[in-house]
């Protein structure tokens, strides 16, 4: 008889049928039905309306019946709270059983029940269990306080159940012992400060003997907790890495990383002339390699690993470059990660076995395995530089087979090369120059662009090279008309008579016609440094550049420190702290390796010579994102795709960008600050400096073409950092309201454009797609300009954030509050409604600067009784400063008065569907309150423009 | 720990749902189905992060089963799992497949309470398992008190994987040293990597609680002893002896006594088991010798001439000898000539597959092809993957030599000499490849 005709069942009224079987006087009718019942609750049919009649089954000497009856339970419980108590005379009945094994199952299911009143009356048969004589049912119940701790946190420590575990560390049964040690681990986590697991080198004895005799798992759990242990000395660390390294003989894989774990862990506590210490790194290499004839799954778990033990100690494997090898039928995940591996163990003595396997590699079939292969011989002529030359050469054979994602993927590490090793390998160009036209992918353009840049002077035809890549210009990404843009200002550098032209046509194509700020921003650089000087230009654009270092990937030392600590755990797989993936408390402790102790420090001073790598943490290239490596034309990105993270000096670069560095630096005149600009390879303070510079140095050089003046006064908004001011972004649809899309935005109005920046977050499972959007009708007649761009499907957790330009052409209706904006966000799964508030600012006109005649004919024709008073409160800054911020966001000060120590500006405003708003601003020296008279033919607006002001000015 | 488990079919149906943490949810199984199971492209990684839940997979036939977990857990050890669940569910009822699954639902829900409590692996050793989750769970009512009490010491105890009272007639063992040589070679013959990945298969019907001691001819081993004998003896030694990389053992052995000893004793479980894995890279007898040769004739036409030389002695014979000679996409026909056992062209296959029944040592055979090939415009060059090898030959290519395995069992009245044991060796191919 065969239980799979329980899945079939599919008619309806079967509910029904079932509650007479469950009901049947007949014992095997009964398991039947009950059966049937587990089997649709499997394949996620509701069946809780059976609990009562399942229940009753409950009472059964046949344990098959009882363990099904409590799978049930263990699954409905939860929504039947009230039945759930039926169940627990049964459960403490049971608990007294003289059966060991049904004692053990009564405690087990207990646990698993989430309900608060069978929870209470938990207590005292788990604390029998706790003491029971038989060691199967001690082990049950010792995780069960886990279980319970879970539910009811404070329960467990009233009850004195933390004692009772912490006891069982010395039972005398490994398993108990095991679990009570997993139990405590578990619970420990969620209390960070609590002293739960207290260790001490007599815990930590009992716990290395039953290492020795317990199960598998059990070795797993004590060697996890055993690494969270600091010794306390290094011959206390060196006694427990002796008794720990036998376990790497084990057949199971986790009991083996597990202790890897530990050792690594503990070695870097050994003094390292210590003869042990050398030993222990050579036990260590083989019990690592024979982890890569474990099942594909496991190899993949061990290789990223490993990844992280080259990386902390390159030592151990650096003889085993040949396991690495990729195998034809190894799956992709595990070809992936051993090139990356054996990309860190390359060295000037393996390199030619190493670029003749990654030859063989990039002929391969998978594009991804193929591309990375090809990046990886980049990799190996920048880290070993006797092989660059065969490495180039290599390269331009894979470039010779028309490949089309071969040639691109070359043609980025070329790049690259060409960066390490300057002047050197710029024979190749030619050839590269040949596959210009089957580039078709943003970042082999963009390098591609680079090199003709940096190599103009010996490109006999680089300005039609270039020429040819302007034609497209607004089609291309962001990374290719920011290179394409600096490609152009070197060539005008180095060639100046021949392409004028063409620097004003990218110049104008990146100012004028573009809305992307970084490229815009950039482009008002390049020209301002044209027109003022063109020899700093020079000396900062045409710069020497630093040189590329040859480990660009590597973790960053901290964080690699702390995944050394859960070796073997997701967080080691991920390469990422566990607080990056877990919720709640858990796994936000940060785990540390243990400082090199007392009787260690005489030697390891001794040592500083040698540099091993942990002492010399290698330095981390910065990443493409980086504001300042764009502007100074570094924004090449590092050799790899991937930069885990950003040195903490670097951001703190790029917050001086709007702090210190401004009063810092307003005094310096721009000549020395173009120097600062170009040299520095200190980049966090050129970046502080850079934007800062721009209103100094405006005041420096007037009287430099007059067009270009005038381009400075009008962009003032956008270049400097006083641009018109933009509200964080505020959640708008709630995660919960949208089934899972959340919605936050903010409103911005860039160059003349009103743009709506949306942030879409899936926090639902489910990949969402084809999103639309729509305005309910409105004050102001706001309309979508486009449709919302979300070309990529949305996956589960990912983010993405998109700008929505918007027009003012719109049905209108007057709205209440009036900025109120009411619109639907559609997807596949549903459409959804949010309001929102915009700020009237966003409908302030660039060309709202009225003529001071027609200002006073306005001001006295528009009656009194339409004039509003406002006060500002708390503002310190002088009338210029003001005026300066105001005018960021289109309000413009006409004329100003000085009368009696009180400044009075004149302002106005243009709103897009013509009303004018004028304004009088009092400023008093010495009083941060601001007096505000606003006079408009339609006087509802004048409490939004009050708004708009006091945001203004207060950020 | 692990949170929840789930087993579905080849459709992403479920066949198995066990939950075991309440930060898992329903939603989780359809989760799993939704982005792994139907999702388009090749599975990127075995441990996929959907909305902050893990989730690790593995495949057995069409079957997929996956373990979740929202928390930081020990990834290796989730995998462990996942295949000793396998294995148990093997040793139960065969094959993994729908049908089996389907049929012994109940008893794998009883498993997995059993062996997973609260997300944490317990015992899982089948010998123990089986003494109390049976397939007829009335018979576990009639236990007696001192039964009961041994199988809860058995599961928990240090030698779980072992029970008291095992009677046999005849006490005999069977020791199979299982080989698998590994090989990728240049065109050139020039040797890129190889090695052995060996196993020690047991299968023991020994009474009481025998304690056991393996001896091979390990070099650290056979040095030590040198040591101390005569200078002539350690000479002789030392050129049978082999250089073991690393080897792990089953939990029955006992590590610490190989750690400090390099002594391999232990009390074996009843019946089947592996005793040990091993590596070893140096000195290995590469049983066979590919040697390729592939022309390209123009656009249209391949020329392959492959010979294989057996390379032991010639008293030995190596069987199921099959060699598998890739083919481009494009082929459109094949010819064949060979001089011993049989060619095929499988277009299924992309491959001419070569069979030899038996073929004995320091021989040498040849095939030769001619492969016409469509004229394509397809630009990306054929990956030309490399020639593979199948075989199975009577010795261990490694050169281990099993020199003893004794048995003592103080209480019962039987000693080493009235063991029957048998000893075999078997070398097959891993992966034998050549590259051409």
């Amino acid at each position: 008889m065969t239980d799979s005709k329980y899945f079939t069942t599919t008619k309806k009224g079967e509910i029904f049928e079932l509650k007479a079987e469950l009901n049947s006087d007949k014992k095997e009718k009964k398991k039947e039905a009950v059966k049937k019942v587990i089997a649709s609750m499997t394949v996620g049919k509701d069946v809780s309306a059976l609990f009562p009649d399942v229940v009753n089954c409950m009472q059964t000497d046949n344990l098959e019946l009882k363990k099904l009856v409590y799978l049930y339970l263990m699954n409905y419980a939860k929504s039947q709270p009230d039945m759930a108590i039926m169940a627990v005379n049964t459960f403490v009945k049971d608990c007294e059983d003289p059966n060991p094994l049904i004692r053990a199952l009564a405690v087990r299911t207990m646990g698993c029940i989430r309900v608060d009143k069978i929870t209470e009356y938990l207590c005292e048969p788990l604390r029998k269990c706790l003491k029971d004589e038989d060691p199967y049912v001690r082990k049950t119940a010792a995780v069960c306080v886990a279980k319970l701790h879970d539910i009811n946190a404070q329960l467990v420590e009233d009850q004195g159940f933390l004692d009772t575990l912490k006891d069982l560390i010395s039972d005398s049964n490994p398993m108990v012992v095991a679990n009570a040690v997993a139990a405590l681990s578990e619970i420990a986590e969620s209390h960070p400060n609590s002293n739960l697991l207290d260790l001490n080198p007599q815990t930590i004895n009992k716990l290395l003997t039953a290492l020795n005799e317990c199960t598998e798992w059990g070795q797993i759990f004590i060697l996890d907790c055993l690494a969270n242990y600091m010794p306390r000395d290094d011959r206390e660390s060196q006694s427990i890495c002796e008794r720990v390294t036998p376990r790497l003989s084990h057949a199971n894989s986790a009991v083996v990383l597990s202790a890897v774990k530990v050792l690594m862990k503990f070695m870097e506590m050994l003094p390292k002339d210590l003869d042990y210490y050398g030993t222990l790194l050579k036990k260590l290499a083989p019990p690592l390699v024979t982890l890569l004839s474990a099942e594909p799954e496991l190899q993949y778990v061990a290789l990223r690993n490993i990844n992280l033990i080259v990386q902390k100690r390159p030592e151990i494997l650096k003889h085993e470059m040949k396991v690495f090898f990729v195998k034809y039928n190894d799956p992709i995940y595990v070809k992936l990660e051993k090139l990356d591996i054996m990309i860190r163990l390359a060295s000037q003595a393996n390199i030619a076995q190493v670029l003749a396997e990654l030859k063989e590699y990039a002929t391969e079939v998978d594009v991804d395995f193929v591309r990375k292969a090809v990046r990886a011989i980049g990799r190996c002529a920048i880290k070993v530089e006797q092989s660059a030359e065969r490495c180039v050469s290599t390269l331009l054979d894979l470039i010779q087979t028309k490949v089309n994602y071969v040639v691109q993927e070359a043609i980025v590490v070329i790049k690259d090369i060409f960066r390490k090793y300057p002047n050197k390998y710029e024979s190749v160009i030619a050839t590269l120059c040949e596959n210009l036209d089957s580039l078709d992918e943003p970042e082999a353009r963009a390098a591609m662009i680079w090199i003709v840049g940096e190599y103009a002077e010996r490109i006999d035809n680089a300005d039609e090279l270039l020429e040819s890549f302007l034609e497209g210009f607004h089609d291309e990404s962001t990374q290719v008309q920011l290179q394409l843009l600096t490609a152009i200002v070197k060539l005008f550098l180095k060639k100046p008579t021949e392409t004028q032209e063409l620097v004003q046509q990218v110049l104008s194509l990146a100012t004028q016609d573009s809305d992307n700020p970084d490229l815009r921003d950039r482009g008002y650089i390049y020209w301002r440094l044209l027109s003022t000087d063109p020899v700093a230009a020079k000396e900062v654009v045409l710069a020497e550049k630093p040189l590329i270092s040859e480990e660009t990937d590597l973790i960053e030392p901290t964080l690699l420190e702390e995944l050394i600590c859960h070796i073997g755990t997701l967080a080691s797989v991920y390469h990422k702290p566990p607080s990056a993936f877990v919720e709640g408390s858990r796994g936000v402790q940060h785990k540390r390796i243990p400082a090199r102790a007392g009787s260690g420090e005489s030697a390891e001073s001794s040592d500083v010579g040698q540099s091993g790598p942990s002492e010399a943490p290698p330095a981390v290239i910065p990443s493409q994102g980086d504001l300042l490596g764009d502007l100074l034309n570094l924004d090449l990105a590092p050799p790899t795709a991937t930069v885990p993270s950003v040195q903490p000096s670097m951001q703190m670069g790029a917050m001086d960008l709007l702090g210190g560095g401004l009063d810092s630096l307003m005094g310096d005149d721009s000549d020395t600050l173009g120097g600062d600009i170009g040299g520095s390879p200190s980049m966090g303070a050129g970046l502080g400096a850079a934007p800062a510079a721009m209103p100094a140095s405006l005041g420096a050089a007037p009287a430099v073409g007059g067009g270009l003046g005038d381009l400075f006064d009008l962009g003032g908004g956008v270049g400097m950092p006083t641009g018109s001011y933009v509200a964080p972004k505020t959640v708008w649809l709630l995660a919960m309201k949208g089934k899972g899309l959340e919605i936050s935005g903010t409103f911005a109005r860039r160059g003349g454009i009103i743009q709506m920046d949306l942030t879409l977050t899936n926090k639902a499972m489910s990949v969402m797609t084809d999103f639309a959007i729509q305005f309910n009708r409105n004050s102001f007649g706001l309309a979508p300009a486009g449709p919302l761009q979300v070309l990529t499907p949305l996956s589960p957790n990912q983010t993405i954030d998109v700008s929505l330009p918007l027009s003012t052409s719109g049905p209108v209706m007057k709205m209440e509050p009036l900025n109120n904006l009411q619109v639907a966000v559609k997807n596949n799964i549903d459409v959804f409604y949010f309001s929102c508030q915009y700020p009237l600012s966003l409908l302030f006109v660039e060309d709202g600067k009225m003529d001071r005649q027609v200002f006073l004919a306005t001001w006295k024709d528009i009656p009194n009784e339409n004039e509003a008073h406002f006060q500002i409160k708390d503002i310190h800054l002088n009338s210029d400063v003001a005026s300066n911020k105001l005018q960021g966001s289109n309000i413009f000060t006409i004329a100003k008065r000085t009368v009696e120590g009180q400044d009075m500006l004149y302002q106005s405003v243009k709103l897009t569907n013509g009303i004018w708003v004028l304004a009088e601003m009092r400023i008093q020296t010495g009083n941060p309150n601001y007096t505000l008279s606003i006079r408009c033919r339609a006087p509802e607006v004048c409490q939004f423009v009050y708004l708009c002001y006091e945001l203004v000015l207060k950020n | 720990m692990i949170g929840g488990l789930f087993i579905y079919n080849h459709k992403g149906e479920v066949l198995i749902s066990r939950v075991y943490r309440d930060d898992i949810g329903r939603n989780a199984v359809d989760a799993f189905r939704v982005n792994v199971i139907h999702a388009r492209q090749q599975v990127r990684s075995p441990v996929t992060n959907i909305a902050r839940t893990s989730f690790f997979h593995v495949k057995r036939s069409n079957i997929w089963l996956a373990a979740v977990t929202k928390q930081n857990v020990n990834a290796a050890m989730v995998f462990e799992f996942l295949y000793k669940m396998c294995d148990v569910m093997a040793a139960y009822f065969g094959k993994i497949s729908e049908e089996n699954i389907k049929n012994n639902f109940v008893l794998i829900y009883e498993l997995l309470d059993e062996i997973l409590d609260f997300g944490y692996p317990q015992n899982s050793e089948t010998g123990a398992l089986k003494t109390f989750i049976t397939q007829q769970g009335i018979k576990s009512q009639h236990h007696t008190k001192e039964e009961q009490s041994q199988i809860t010491s058995q599961v928990t105890g240090q030698i779980g994987w072992r029970r008291e009272g095992i009677k046999y007639r005849r006490n005999e063992l069977f020791l199979d040293v299982l080989e698998s040589v590994n090989l990728l070679m240049s065109p050139q013959g020039q040797v890129l990597s190889a090695h052995v990945s060996g196993r020690v298969v047991m299968k023991s019907y020994l009474s009481g609680m025998p304690e056991c001691k393996f001896g091979m001819n390990d070099k650290i081993v056979i040095d030590k002893q040198g040591k101390g004998g005569t200078t002539d003896d350690s000479g002789k030694s030392g050129k049978q002896s082999i250089a073991i990389d690393d080897c792990t053992f089953h939990q029955c052995v006992r590590l610490s006594k190989f750690d400090s000893e390099r002594s391999i004793s232990f009390i074996p479980p009843d019946g089947d088991y592996e005793l040990m894995r091993y590596r070893t890279t140096k000195d290995i007898i590469l049983p066979f010798r590919v040697i390729p040769l592939v022309r390209e004739v123009g656009r249209t036409k391949l020329e392959v001439k492959v010979v294989i030389k057996s390379n032991f002695k010639p008293s030995l014979l190596a069987q199921k000898i099959e060699v598998r000679i890739p083919t481009p996409l494009n082929t459109s026909g094949v010819q064949v000539i060979c001089m011993k056992g049989k060619a095929k062209y499988k277009a299924s296959e992309n491959a001419i597959v070569w069979k030899i029944k038996r073929m004995a040592g320091m021989k040498e055979s040849q095939i030769s092809a001619e492969i016409e090939l469509l004229p394509t415009n397809d630009k990306k060059k054929w990956a030309r993957p490399p020639i593979s090898m199948n075989f199975e030959v009577p010795f261990a290519p490694s050169g281990l030599k099993v020199r003893y395995l004794k048995v003592f069992e103080p209480k019962l009245n039987y000693s080493d000499h009235d063991v029957i044991k048998w000893v075999r060796y078997i070398g097959r191919s891993g992966i034998y490849e050549t590259r051409c």
